[in-house]
């Protein structure tokens, strides 16, 4: 049948499943906002209030369900206010979709109206992306950006679309696969390697597992799961990586790196195997990279080669996706006469149980005031440890990964890699929009929450009662927390001075607000706030602005130099 | 160390910039680059030279080898090949550095390739040594002008880049 660019660009995402679409209008992208009006049937678009907070909102309902997140802007302002979603996308490696409305193809570089090179200042955040000059190629280009955003090492890909090319009508059908030669994913990974990991494994004394967001991104949570509890080795999962293997099972000794747990740094520095899963060595993970893992053989298991002695040289490097390459582990060790060390791995435990008994992650309570990591233990109490939490980046956000204990994957959705502020709310948006029965609730702090707080009035038009909690210390707390330890406590614009009342604010939105100051109500007022099922609650919990995240690894030492408090 | 790597590409728009920004990007330097059609009108022959240890042109292929848009990637240092560049020269050429000129070109078998009352033009095809060579010998005052294509490189014996 013969269509618009436009209504092919319809027509495609709904043949191609897709339901939800987060968007803004604008010229360059009109004829595709004609086309939902007059094309979609199924497709549901939901208008946003600033181009970012659609990006990070299919991002978040990507992270929460494995499916592509969609998002549609216009050219211009629209494009440059999505370059931040798509960072952040693919700092963590998420599947999403862009698709930008560009100025007429004889217009590109006349500098007109609105017009950026999308594709040029998108190229180094994006896995791809691609200009479409004709309609006859536009049907193909987009399942193209559908098969190299979700296979692989996912990642965020950009169509721009020039307003003549959705203007221009051609015969559509949808193209049911698409081939790439310059684009090849591997499938397995190399059995002889593979081998060769399982018997640095069963000859390991202090062995951990070491696993990361991939675990997650591939779906290899049951994989991981068995194999984990099948030899018995204590493992720790990156902030990208929590829920993957249950944080309340006994083998899981925490999370690692600079705000990891004690037990967790100190079995990396003095393990012998480390068996590194979807997890690729960053920064905020190693420590200083010298003092890395000193006495360890390394095993590395990632789809992306590049990903493979990037940061650390390893000894058995394995390519492949992760459940497969766990998968063949599994079936080798079923044929497998050897077992582990049980007297080493034994006296390893009597080890690790050592350093979990100073437990790390106590904090001094108090009647006075409210102390955040016990809003955390609370909201997970109170949600019953089966919530979505949602992040924004700074101290909350680690307090909500140390003190929120996952039991599964897609459950914590945070800005790891990127560490973009103002993701939260969109966040929570965009997994309610995906689970609206589920309890989603978005840990927040008062700097973050203000830089896409105007999503508040997306919410209301759509429906999405979140939970925000937001541990109000006055202070952005992160940059505080650094400024008193390595700034000789001069705390330069870190104090955030004229704060709105935010429930004044939240009710003019028209949702429900509440403050809390005294920790003894904090537990009515939050419970009160999760009954209110279908009211979006904003909590603004006044916290202790003196409190720091511990342990720390302070940037540049090593894993075993923690402060602990 | 020094390596020349090379790549088919696919002839779209933007392919080279994706190369250039990889290097930029990663902070790895390119210190000669050469694109030309080949015989395949859908890809193109991209061949750059860029130094490092082990560990960086074992990162630099992967990271090109996940662009999307390079088909096939080689190291050849790696193995035997063959390198020329082309180099054009534009020289002072009076009195008796004329006579002088062109006996040094003779002997690096280059070939005057054009002549004006007081220059000459000259090319010299090698590697990059025997460009070095070349232009080390000749009285860097007279010289007006320097052109140098970049390596070229493919691989020795029945071995070939294809897809």
């Amino acid at each position: 049948m013969e269509l618009t660019g436009a209504q092919i660009v319809v027509k495609f995402l709904e043949d191609e499943g897709v339901e939800h679409l987060w968007g803004y209008p604008g010229g360059a992208v009109l004829p595709i906002y004609d086309a939902l009006d007059t094309t979609a049937t199924k497709l549901q678009h939901i208008l946003v209030r600033h181009e970012q907070a659609a990006t990070h909102a299919a991002d978040a309902y990507s992270r929460a369900t494995g499916k592509p997140g969609l998002v549609l802007v216009t050219s211009g302002p629209g494009a440059t206010n999505a370059i931040t979603g798509l960072a952040t996308a693919y700092m963590d490696s998420i599947p999403l979709i862009v698709i930008t409305g560009q100025v007429p193809t004889n217009m590109i570089g006349l500098d007109a109206f609105q017009e950026v090179d999308t594709v040029g200042i998108s190229r180094p955040i994006v896995k791809h992306n691609f200009l479409v000059r004709d309609v006859a190629d536009l049907a193909e280009t987009l399942k193209k950006a559908f098969h190299i955003a979700l296979t692989g090492r996912p990642g965020p890909v950009l169509i721009d679309i020039p307003k003549d090319v959705q203007n221009a009508k051609t015969e559509y059908t949808y193209p049911e696969s698409v081939n790439i030669r310059s684009y090849n994913v591997v499938t397995k990974g190399h059995s002889g390697q593979i081998r060769k990991a399982i018997d640095l494994m069963m000859n390991a004394e202090r062995p951990v597992f070491y696993t990361g967001g991939g675990v997650v991104l591939g779906d290899a949570s049951a994989q991981l799961t068995e194999l984990v509890r099948t030899m018995g080795y204590p493992i720790t999962q990156t902030l990208m990586g929590l829920g993957a293997f249950p944080a309340s099972d006994a083998q899981s000794i925490g999370m690692l790196g600079m705000h990891g747990t004690y037990e967790a740094n100190l079995a990396m520095h003095h393990c012998d195997v480390l068996i590194a899963i979807g997890a690729r060595f960053d920064d905020r993970v190693t420590g200083k990279i010298e003092k890395f893992c000193p006495t360890a053989k390394i095993i590395h298991v990632d789809i992306d080669p590049a990903s493979i002695s990037k940061n650390v040289k390893v000894d058995v490097p394995i390519v492949g996706p992760v459940a497969q390459v766990l998968e063949d582990m599994l079936d080798m060790l079923r044929h497998e006469k050897r077992k582990p060390n049980s007297e080493a791995i034994a006296a390893w435990w009597k080890q690790i149980d050592e350093w979990r008994s100073i437990k790390c992650l106590t904090y001094q309570p108090s009647t006075k005031v409210i102390k955040p990591q016990s809003v955390i233990e609370l909201l997970h109490e109170i949600t019953k440890g089966d919530a979505y939490i949602t992040s924004d980046v700074g101290q909350h956000q680690m307090w909500a990964a140390q003190y929120y204990p996952f039991d599964k994957p897609r459950r914590w959705i945070n800005s790891g890699g990127l560490g973009t502020m103002g993701v939260g709310l969109p966040y929570a948006m965009g997994v309610k929009m995906a689970f609206p029965d589920a309890e989603v609730a978005c840990v927040t702090g008062e700097g973050s929450i203000q830089m896409n707080i105007q999503e508040l009035s997306t919410c209301l038009q759509y429906g999405l009662p979140v939970k925000i909690i937001c541990l109000n210390n006055r202070f952005l707390g992160m940059v505080r927390q650094w400024q008193e330890f390595f700034y000789d406590r001069r705390y330069s614009m870190s104090y955030m001075d004229s704060l709105p009342d935010f429930v004044k604010l939240v009710e003019a939105y028209g949702h429900v607000g509440m403050k809390v100051t005294d920790p003894a109500e904090l537990e009515t007022k939050m419970r009160e706030a999760f009954a209110m099922k279908d009211r979006l609650v904003f909590m603004d919990i006044q916290t202790d602005h003196t409190e720091n995240v511990y342990p720390m690894i302070p940037a540049g030492a090593g894993q075993n130099e923690m402060i602990l408090v | 160390m020094r390596h020349i790597i090379s790549m088919l590409m696919e002839n779209e728009s933007g392919a080279l910039s994706r190369v250039a920004g990889l290097f930029s990007a990663r902070g790895y330097n390119i210190q000669e680059l050469t694109v030309a059609p080949t015989e395949d009108e859908t890809v193109s022959r991209l061949t750059l030279v860029t130094e490092g240890n082990e560990q960086q042109i074992e990162q630099i292929v992967k990271h090109l080898n996940r662009l999307v848009d390079v088909v096939k990637v080689v190291d050849l240092t790696n193995g035997e090949h063959i390198e020329r560049e082309l180099l054009l020269i534009k020289l002072m050429a009076t009195g008796a550095h004329r006579e002088e000129l062109k006996r040094l070109a003779d002997i690096f078998r280059a070939q005057i390739v054009d002549v004006s009352a007081t220059t000459y033009t000259i090319q010299l095809v090698g590697n990059k040594s025997k460009s070095d060579a070349f232009i080390n010998a000749l009285d860097a005052s007279l010289i007006l002008e320097t052109v140098r294509s970049g390596a070229l490189g493919i691989m020795r014996g029945e071995k070939r880049l294809q897809i």
